[in-house]
């Protein structure tokens, strides 16, 4: 059995692993990686910061990832590393480090450089005793850097050597286009400017460059280019280049020939590679290696798109040429220019600035014939039909012609399903325009239907359930759908049902629709068990009922958890168990708490008026009522609420699906917020007014929302879609334009009418209570796979062996 | 010497009874425990049977029988509940991620019983 082992575990290593297994590769893989954390998207690493996003990739099955491991030697004679682990076949992917200029100073705290998550979370707390910041360098990653700074509320300058920024990507014109986008942004740019010293005791001051004098600044970061991290090959006796680099072939053999390279590290024909497109190649081309392929790497396209400071900059192909055609405008701050031959047939490539419209389709055409005038192409070059050799996806190298089989072969329907064909799309992102113009050309209709099932998006069906009185999903799939119906559009229309008719959600044939959180009416957990969440409205709790939970939490040895929803998870409970559960719970008084439905979770509130000192309204009764109201109202997605005293906003309100902020004259109701992945303020709908007028006008909005929304669309994001945004809103449902608001109120009240608690209802109906099972034949037995651990004296899922293939 | 007939080894298979037809909801899984193998069975809409181990391969979670059972291009699915990747259930292809394939086992209606083979 072959013994691949890889060191480093960026992008590079990720895909390689991805491919060997993929692929059937049957020797072993393991990864040693320094960083404290499996692999994560590099080129996404600024949206850690900026949303919190969570960048790790997929765990590859079958495959031994070892973290905050650094390999510090190879012995290749001996095929160890590290002095025992041994390999058949090592592959380097070690990426690169961040070039830090030798100034005085540099070793200051408050300097950074701007390559991992370490580094930004250390740039995070830096910044927050800092009110300015520099970056030093001008380039893509530079200008990344400073606009982070800036997000967190910097004063930002960059300090550029070259006389303008981004000297690698754009020409002069287009760097002076950008500067002034930049700088309109208010950060302070200071081209041909190298630095002298960062000045500081312990902490950084600031940065004295030759002629701007000194900088005031309590955060530097350094962005001045990298450098291939080649220490382990070096010592190794590897060949390495003059510059750096490990030196590979088109096979990405280094100079041991069981010794590998790949990614931003490895050196090939004289280029280090600083794009993540190339390093998925050259993992691609070494795993088909080790599996005995002959796959090559022969150079890649460097072109670029990226959209900085929310300045488009695209550069593809050359970057100069016989002729040229620009185009400017500096009012709008657009610069493009196309560079053809001599005998302007040929396109040789172009610069965007402002607007890269151009480049998804441009950038197929470099080296060949210009399929138009090239005034025309800088204008509208969406109008241009691809040819099949074009190269569509460059991170992932897919032509059109490749697209297009996909298509065809596979009947596909929609972007995703050329993503999973293809992997065209899955990786920066900039070529999923180009995806859909090519499904549209080939005939497919990507509308804004649901699944392959429906045709319709979820308003639509919304409208046809409630105009056609349609009340099961066969009748609904038979007369207006195909097949019978997926994960994506049974839910959906399980949610349009409960919403209209709201009938028990485990009732008859919509039983089978829901997903299994539904179905069992509890969370499943990551080791096929479930969790319980009882409803404690507006987070008000009596000791009894504290007392209530903490000894069903103990008689079943659940993991019990206070959430961020100002209630009380209980976790690791198995199907079998959650009837007995829910019995002592409901027979205490409590109620489904919906955790595990697309419906009202929780209006949490601040203790307002009746205890706090600034409270000028009594938030707690009205989160209660609100929460009463609304419970169990199924919904696109789930909703949350907060209602908060006064101003201070302790029960952060802004951040709901609708939000009450307390005033001297009654309430102030926002609506459309979200924490999340995507966090967004909520609006304000509506001002002091009175709680009957609250209400309603929450009533209408809820229903509202319901009736139009897409599926899994949070309230935040339909209405930054929804035509006329705010006001519109108001008009609808304030003013009554459209004259629907007699029948969104007709609705909700129906729902209040006949709100019932599931789990109650559950517990009375043997019919129902007969699928907490384990096993059919079995009832009596539990799922022997479950196992726990003790963490803190509370139980723990043990891990799960994930089959490998 | 004396000589034993020549037979060849037929592997019959060992059917389990697991529960009455009617116990099964239409689209909706259950999971059989048969010699310590979890099996998960499915009755569609069309009244077809399926069985088909119940680990989820991508999450080690023995939860297939408590998916959304659908159809692809006219195929039957079940679609896991943890990570949603979909699964043939004729054939026990990962449809998502060819070349995953889940065991699938014989299963048949005996007098309103359904069993399974796991043989
Ligand atoms: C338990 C809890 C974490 C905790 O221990 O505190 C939690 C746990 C889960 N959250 Fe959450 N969220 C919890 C509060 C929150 C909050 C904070 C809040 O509500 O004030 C947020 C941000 C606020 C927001 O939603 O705008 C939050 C944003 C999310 C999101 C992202 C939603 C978005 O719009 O981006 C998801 C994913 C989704 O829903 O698609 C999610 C999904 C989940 C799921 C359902 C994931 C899953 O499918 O397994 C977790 C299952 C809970 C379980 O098994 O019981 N959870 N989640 C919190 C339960 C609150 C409650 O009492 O009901
Ligand atoms: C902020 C930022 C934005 C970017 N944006 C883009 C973009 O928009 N488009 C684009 O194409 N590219 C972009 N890139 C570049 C892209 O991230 C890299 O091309 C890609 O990460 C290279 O992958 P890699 O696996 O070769 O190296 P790396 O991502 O550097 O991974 C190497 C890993 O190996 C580890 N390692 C090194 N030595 C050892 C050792 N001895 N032992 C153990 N582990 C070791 C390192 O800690 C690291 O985790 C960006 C990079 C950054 C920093
Ligand atoms: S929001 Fe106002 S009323 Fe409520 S607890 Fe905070 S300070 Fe008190
Ligand atoms: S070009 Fe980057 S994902 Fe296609």
């Amino acid at each position: 059995m072959t013994r691949v082992l890889i060191v480093g575990n960026g992008p590079s290593a990720h895909r390689l692993a991805e491919t060997l297994t993929s692929r059937g590769f049957t020797g072993s893989v393991t990864i040693l990686g320094e960083e404290p954390r499996g692999a994560y998207d590099r080129v996404a690493l600024t949206t850690h910061l900026t949303e919190g996003r969570d960048l790790a990739y997929p765990d590859v099955p079958g495959v031994t990832t070892v973290i905050g491991t650094r390999v510090v030697s190879i012995e290749p004679a001996a095929k160890t590393v590290n002095g025992s682990i041994p390999y058949d076949v090592l592959v380097l992917a070690t990426g690169s480090a961040p070039f830090v200029p030798p100034v005085p100073g540099r070793d200051l705290d408050g300097c950074h450089v701007y390559r991992t998550i370490d580094d930004l979370d250390a740039i995070r707390a830096s910044a927050a005793t800092a009110t300015a910041g520099v970056v030093v360098g001008g380039g893509l990653l530079g200008l990344e850097a400073a606009d982070a700074l800036r997000g967190l509320g910097l004063e930002t300058h960059i300090v550029e050597m070259s006389p303008w920024l981004m000297p690698r990507q754009v020409d002069e014109g287009g760097g002076a286009v950008l500067k002034k986008h930049v700088e309109s942004l208010g950060l302070t740019v200071h081209v041909k400017s190298g630095v002298t010293r960062i000045e500081g005791e312990g902490r950084v001051t600031g940065l004295l460059t030759p002629d701007a004098g000194v900088i005031d600044a309590q955060v530097v970061v350094f962005s001045a280019g990298i450098r291939p991290r080649d220490e382990l090959a070096r010592g190794a006796g590897l060949q390495v280049g003059e510059r750096g680099g490990i030196v590979v072939d088109d096979g990405m053999r280094t100079s041991d020939p069981s010794i590998l390279a790949i990614g931003e590290c490895a050196l090939h024909d004289g280029q280090i590679y600083g794009l993540v497109a190339p390093c998925m190649t050259m993992a691609e081309v070494a795993a088909d290696r080790i599996m005995g392929g002959t796959a090559a790497f022969t150079g890649a396209d460097l072109s670029t798109k990226l959209k900085l400071l929310g300045v488009e900059v695209a550069q593809f192909g050359a970057m100069a040429g016989a002729l040229d055609v620009t185009y400017l405008d500096p009012v709008a701050g657009v610069y493009k220019k196309l560079f053809v031959s001599d005998d302007a047939s040929t396109l040789l490539g172009g610069i965007c600035v402002g607007d890269a419209s151009p480049y998804a389709t441009l950038r197929s055409f470099v080296g060949a014939e210009l399929p138009a005038a090239p005034s025309d192409l800088l204008f509208s070059p969406t109008a241009v039909e691809l040819p099949g050799d074009a190269p569509v996806c460059s991170c992932n190298n897919v032509t059109k012609n490749d697209v297009t089989a996909a298509i065809k072969e596979n009947d596909l329907t929609d972007v995703a399903g050329v993503k999973a064909c293809t992997r065209a799309g899955t990786t920066c992102g900039s070529c999923l325009p180009l995806l859909k113009k090519i499904l549209t050309e080939s005939g497919v209709d990507t509308g804004t239907g649901l699944c392959e099932h429906f045709a319709h998006s979820r308003a639509e069906l919304f409208t046809i359930v409630q105009v056609r009185g349609i009340t099961t999903f066969t009748q609904l799939i038979d007369e207006h759908g195909t097949g019978r119906g997926c994960d994506i559009c049974k839910p959906v229309v399980a949610s349009i049902l409960a919403s209209l008719h709201n009938g028990h959600v485990l009732e008859g044939e919509q039983a089978a629709l829901q997903d299994t959180n539904d179905h069992f009416l509890a969370n499943l957990q990551k080791n096929g068990t479930y969790s319980i969440v009882p409803r404690i409205p507006g987070g008000e709790i009596t000791p009894e009922k504290l007392i209530v939970i903490g000894e069903v939490a103990r008689d079943f040895g659940l993991y019990t958890k206070i959430t961020g929803g100002q209630r009380i998870d209980l976790f690791g409970a198995r199907v079998e168990e959650l009837p007995r559960i829910w019995r002592r719970l409901v027979d205490a008084g409590f109620e489904s708490g919906h955790a595990y439905g697309k419906a009202l979770r929780t209006v949490k509130s601040c203790v307002g008026s009746t205890w706090c000192r600034y409270g000028v309204q009594d938030s707690v009764t009205l989160a209660i009522d609100l929460e009463l109201r609304y419970r169990g109202l199924r919904s696109p997605h789930k909703l949350k609420s907060a209602v908060s005293g006064c101003a201070r906003e302790c029960a952060e309100a802004r951040s709901k699906d609708f939000g009450i902020i307390a005033t001297e004259k009654g309430w102030n109701l926002y609506v459309g917020g979200n924490g999340g992945f995507t966090p967004r303020h909520a609006d304000l709908l509506v001002q002091d007014v009175d709680t009957a007028t609250l209400i309603r006008t929450i009533d209408r909005f809820l229903m509202f929302y319901i009736r139009t929304a897409d599926r899994l669309q949070r309230t935040a994001a339909w209405l930054e879609n929804l035509d006329g945004g705010l006001d519109r809103l108001r008009q609808i449902i304030v003013d009554d334009a459209l004259g629907i608001c007699a029948d969104l109120d007709a609705q909700m009240a129906a729902h209040v009418a006949t709100y019932a608690d599931e789990w109650r209802a559950t517990l009375d109906d043997p019919v129902k209570l007969r699928r907490f099972v384990s096993f059919v034949n079995a009832p009596g037995t539990p799922d022997p796979s479950i196992a726990f651990t003790t963490e803190r004296d509370q139980i723990k899922p043990e891990i799960l062996q994930v089959m490998s293939r | 010497m004396t000589m034993t007939p020549l037979r060849t080894p037929v592997l019959e298979p060992v059917w389990e009874a697991v529960c009455p037809l009617t116990d099964l909801l239409p689209e909706r899984g259950a999971c059989a425990l048969i010699g310590g193998e979890q099996v998960a069975v499915f009755r569609t809409h069309d009244g077809s049977l399926y069985a088909i181990g119940n680990q989820d391969p991508f999450s080690g979670a023995y939860i297939l029988s408590r998916g959304i059972v659908g159809t692809r291009n006219g195929e039957p699915t079940v679609a896991s509940p943890m990570h949603k990747q979909v699964f043939s259930l004729t054939s026990g292809a990962c449809l998502d991620d060819p070349g995953t394939v889940i065991p699938t086992f014989p299963i048949r209606v005996t007098m309103g019983m359904v069993e399974v083979s796991v043989k």
